[in-house]
């Protein structure tokens, strides 16, 4: 053979092991309305970027006649490529080949690309379409799932790993993302579950459909599993393509700063917020107000959204905002949006974003389900996460700022390095209604007209505390600010903490409340 | 205004807030006090078998029926001496969870 006929064999056989399970396989793909393993990856990445490995490899089940059979690229692609000249590792599993599922050699792919990612620092993107274990291959499997996850723990808070559920990804498959940063869903396309509506029947006799048990709008507003929803897989590679600019591509890095824009014009935030503090507005309003080209990128926009988290840039470096919500449930913290802000705010420290906080809010929300739903321990994750991080924080307090909520959103006692709050601040132990009640209850009873006693010593209390003066005076807060100068403040507040080092004790790890 | 009006109101450390509620917030349980006359399902299932009649007289941790969920055969017990005031289900009924299944009440048994 010459050096020409082996080239040529070389790319038939490339060719024949491209098509994955076939134009059949691929025909029915279509159907579903999915995109191909291989059309996904393209789709993605940079241009002429991708570079596949382990085309070749097959599997190694002997049993139940797999033996005879041929699944090629043991149903995943594995490679690297970049996106915006960045480098990423990724994995797809393709469905066309025996429905993804997953076998020793599948999942031998996997680790060695997220091994891969993991020693030269870059984020790994992983695109799951599958039916699940390979029954075939029994426990080599769930070895396989195993080895996914403990690379998945290892390289947690090093690099970024995303996971893109574009397809079915049941039982244990569904513990490789939940233990990744960002899960990217598709509305009916994406499922997730840990037992299917078919088991769910015959055990316990209740009847659900796929797509209200596990699909991607379940996920995204009410289990909190996803972190971003899009209606088509183009959609969906627009936003990971728009989250991989914000983050930085391991630990040991910034994210790549932009050009500086200032926020577009008519985004006047004193405006915005009304003066009675039982008014709501949209907070995304005051970040757009804040940020550059008044950009904001959210993360978990329908899921808790009485707390807002998301990315934006300052002068053109990545900054990460936490912010209650008035619009939503009076921007209370809850068990859904302690949890939700504190993942958050872990993410940022380990990537040495920097945290925005942007404080209104009540206090926590009162009832008994969210006594009993464990809003104590939910809520103690969020005192974790702002106590723990060594990222340069900083506060803004717009108006509300009572009691326990206070404390949790990075006050100056968890070490916060700069707190600002406007002079329409309230920072008080309760709001001026609930606090009267108490604090003139003898008063109030005894007065002739008791209502209109309340009514006076409200008053009383919001003229002695509900303002930003009694906290400035203990130096809890740094500065009263016009709301005109809070972007000024805010870049002025983190050019100064650029080098910011702080020293936590040793230890291996600390027991945060999960 | 019109939007203003769409607002809902909740009602922190008696400060009445407007604001929008949550599919979450909206679809809450309201919680109750344990009636302990009510004997609910633990756990989704089927009901294999009942071993008592209404007005029937039971003692104490004797076995009332077999609720069955994630095949096991979970035997439902009495919390006290009492009797059978109504029985909610039949045999091999698929009932959900948190559904009443019998209603009893105390009653002194003479030993």
């Amino acid at each position: 053979m010459s050096l020409r006929s082996n080239v040529l064999d070389l790319r038939k056989r490339k060719r024949e092991v491209q098509k994955g399970g076939g134009d059949k396989a691929i025909e029915k793909q279509a159907k579903m309305g999915k995109l191909t393993a291989r059309e996904r990856i393209l789709a993605l990445l940079d241009k002429n970027s991708f570079h596949e490995y382990d085309l070749f490899v097959e599997h190694s089940a002997k049993d139940f006649g797999m033996e005879s059979k041929v699944l090629h690229g043991d149903g995943v692609i594995i490679g690297t490529g970049t996106i915006y000249s960045k480098p990423v590792c990724i994995f797809a599993q393709d469905f066309t080949v025996a429905g993804g599922s997953l076998g020793l050699m599948h999942a031998r792919k996997i680790t060695k690309i997220m091994d891969h990612a993991l020693k030269m620092r870059v984020p790994l993107i992983g695109i799951n379409d599958s039916g699940g274990a390979r029954i075939q291959e029994g426990v080599n499997s769930l070895a396989g799932y195993g080895e996914i996850f403990f690379r998945n723990t290892l390289a947690s808070g090093v690099i970024p790993q995303i996971s893109v559920i574009l397809g079915p990804c049941a039982g244990g498959a569904v513990y490789s993302p939940a233990l990744t940063d960002f899960v990217f869903v598709v509305e009916n396309i994406s499922k997730m579950f840990i037992t299917g509506p078919s088991v769910i029947k015959s055990v316990l006799g209740e009847e659900i459909s796929m797509e209200e048990l596990g699909g991607a709008r379940v996920h995204a507003e009410l289990t909190g599993n996803a972190h971003f929803f899009a209606t088509s897989e183009l959609d969906c590679f627009e936003q990971i393509k728009k989250l991989i600019s914000y983050i930085p591509r391991n630990n040991g890095t910034k994210a790549m700063p932009f050009p500086p824009k200032l926020p577009k014009k008519g985004r006047k935030i004193e405006d915005i917020v009304p003066g009675d503090p039982r008014i709501p507005y949209d907070i995304r309003d005051i970040i757009g107000g804040i940020t550059d080209s008044s950009e904001f990128f959210e993360v978990m926009e329908n899921f808790a959204p009485n707390i807002v988290i998301g990315f934006g840039r300052m002068e053109g470096d990545t900054v990460g905002f936490v912010a209650n919500q008035p619009m939503v449930l009076a921007g209370v913290l809850d068990t859904d949006s302690s949890d939700k802000a504190a993942r958050f705010i872990r993410y940022c420290d380990a990537f040495n974003i920097p945290i925005v906080t942007l404080e209104d809010l009540p206090g926590y929300l009162p009832g008994v389900d969210q006594e009993h739903a464990g809003v104590i321990r939910h809520g103690a994750k969020i005192l974790y996460a702002y106590s723990e991080a060594t990222v340069p924080k900083v506060t803004v307090i717009l108006r509300k700022a009572y009691g326990g909520g206070y404390i949790a959103m990075n006050s100056r006692h968890l070490r916060a390095d700069f707190v600002f709050a406007w002079p329409t601040a309230e920072i008080a132990v309760m709001g001026p209604e609930g606090a009267a009640n108490i604090v003139f209850r003898k008063e109030i009873a005894e007065a002739e007209n008791p209502e209109e006693m309340r009514q006076q010593k409200i008053q009383e209390y919001k003229e002695k505390f509900a303002n930003p003066y009694v906290a400035a005076a203990q130096g809890y807060i740094d500065e009263v600010i016009e709301p005109r100068d809070t972007r000024g403040r805010i870049l002025h507040a983190l050019q100064v903490s650029e080098n910011k080092s702080v020293f936590l004790p040793n230890k291996k790890h600390g027991i945060p409340p999960f | 205004m019109s939007e203003e009006k769409e607002f809902k109101t909740l009602v922190v450390q008696g400060a009445v807030y407007k604001t929008h509620y949550t599919w979450k917030f909206e679809n809450r349980v309201n919680w109750e006090a344990p009636d302990p006359n009510h004997i609910y399902s633990f756990i989704p299932g089927t009901i294999i078998d009942i071993f008592v009649k209404p007005k029937e007289k039971v003692k104490e941790g004797q076995t009332l029926l077999l609720l069955e969920a994630m095949k096991m055969q979970n035997q439902v017990r009495m919390p006290f001496d009492g009797e059978i005031v109504k029985i909610h289900v039949k045999k091999d009924d698929v009932i959900p969870r948190k559904f009443l299944m019998l209603e009893i009440r105390p009653v002194r048994i003479k030993k």
